[in-house]
């Protein structure tokens, strides 16, 4: 069953903290780094209200700035709500929460810009946004 | 252990689909009650490996999975020009009811998930009296869209990743990892284009709201189940179709996606079993009757 509500209510403070944290995890998953071994991109990601400005070079995230940054562009960005990052970290999220595009269905997330490198490398995205959820004491509960 | 093998055997018919002959692969293994297998769109029969590997079903079922033509082992048919695939409501009507008369098999149960869930409903509609039972797996009459189909055949995304990719947030995170990972590796293999042209028939031809509703069960029982994490087709779009079929059967599943026979074996036959046993002793019953009338 789809649920209206997510089961966590988590400070946006501690989603942008977990979230600034995913290049450090990243940086121990070299498989995944390998997936994304042919994408440089420039994105935004993050929270609805406070998303990062991420600089992917080989795979590696090589620069996540808060976002805005002057006259910094972005090919494509994903953002979602602080609610939708909880629930997406959890460690078996619940129906509706657990995959990016459920959360972009359920109107908890927007997709925007040029998806070309995101559609190219879907699933490097999808578990590159998860790693917080592999990372269990890491995840605000 | 090395040396096992499993029960099920692998043949080709050829069949005759709109005027053009095809050489369907098809595996299937026990005896019994007929038990088509369909497969969701842009994968393949290998989906049913586990239910034609199991030895309790087999023993009342002759359990079959084919591979649609462009999927699997099954090729496109030798008159195909290279243009583009769209399955078509018609299309695949024909194709399950000519398989089925092909191996000649009397009053069959099939079984479809995802688009082989959409066709059950239309075999539903329109012949129900040549089955013996449907059961549709996320089945519905229809479902909002959530990605543009076009990214799954264009030359600068590759289509066996983007398309895994796709379907991959439709399996439960429950789902053990072999399985999610053969689940996926079928769309890793399909042929360019395939996915996307069965969805032509999940998205654009296939619309049946409005239809279902003319649905008899007491001609042929219909049982729909559906996996709380399918966001594709959501539990809610499953119930919102059985509502409005009289007698339809529904069950939400727990801990399961999209793919519940392919994704997590183990949890999908919890369910399954329940529903192969009940159009068993349905069955029984008929034939009885029969023998007294």
């Amino acid at each position: 069953m789809q649920h209206a509500t997510p089961s966590s209510v988590v400070p946006d403070a501690e989603i942008i903290r977990t979230f600034a944290g995913i290049p450090g995890l990243l940086e121990q998953a070299p498989a995944l780094i390998a997936r994304g071994r042919f994408l440089d991109c420039e994105c935004l990601l993050g929270p609805t209200g406070h998303p990062f400005h991420a600089s992917i070079r080989g795979g590696r995230i090589v620069d996540l700035t808060p976002a805005p940054v002057l006259m910094r562009s972005w090919r494509f960005s994903y953002r979602a709500t602080a609610a939708a990052w909880a629930e997406y970290w959890q460690p078996a999220p619940r129906p509706g929460w657990h995959d990016l595009l459920a959360l972009t269905k359920r109107e908890q997330a927007v997709l925007e810009g040029d998806l070309h490198p995101f559609m190219a490398h879907l699933q490097y995205f999808k578990d590159v946004l998860a790693l917080p959820r592999l990372h269990a004491p890491a995840v605000p509960q | 252990m090395n040396g096992t093998l499993e029960p099920m055997v692998g043949r080709y018919v050829h069949v005759e689909i709109d005027r053009s002959m095809h050489r369907i692969y098809f595996e299937e293994s026990g005896a019994g009650v007929p038990l088509v297998c369909l497969h969701t769109a842009g994968s393949d029969g290998r989906q049913w490996r586990h239910l034609l590997a199991d030895e309790e079903f087999a023993k009342k079922f002759r359990i079959i999975a084919f591979d649609m033509p462009w999927h699997g082992k099954s090729n496109p048919p030798a008159s195909w020009s290279g243009g583009e695939y769209q399955l078509t409501t018609a299309r695949y009507t024909e194709t399950v009811r000519a398989f089925c008369k092909a191996l000649k098999l009397e009053k069959p149960v099939v079984m479809g998930c995802s688009i082989g869930g959409r066709i059950v409903l239309n075999l539903a509609i329109d012949h129900a009296a040549e089955f013996r039972a449907l059961i549709g797996l996320e089945a519905a009459d229809f479902q909002a869209p959530w990605y543009d189909t076009t990214w799954l055949n264009r030359p600068d995304v590759h289509g066996g990743e983007v398309c895994a990719a796709l379907v991959s947030g439709l399996i439960a995170p429950q789902s053990p990892d072999v399985s999610r990972s053969e689940t996926l590796w079928a769309y890793k293999q399909g042929g360019p284009g395939v996915f996307k042209g069965d969805l032509y028939f999940y998205r654009v031809d296939g619309d049946l709201r409005g239809r279902v509703e003319t649905i008899d069960t007491l001609v042929c029982p219909l049982y729909l189940l559906t996996g709380e994490y399918d966001f594709s087709c959501t539990p809610e779009d499953t119930m919102r179709t059985a509502a409005a079929i009289p007698g339809a059967s529904v069950t939400i599943m727990e801990q399961l996606g999209h793919f519940p026979m392919s994704e997590n074996p183990g949890q999908f036959r919890r369910y399954i079993a329940p529903v192969l046993n009940e159009i068993l002793e349905q069955s029984s019953i008929s034939t009885k009757q029969g023998e007294h009338a």
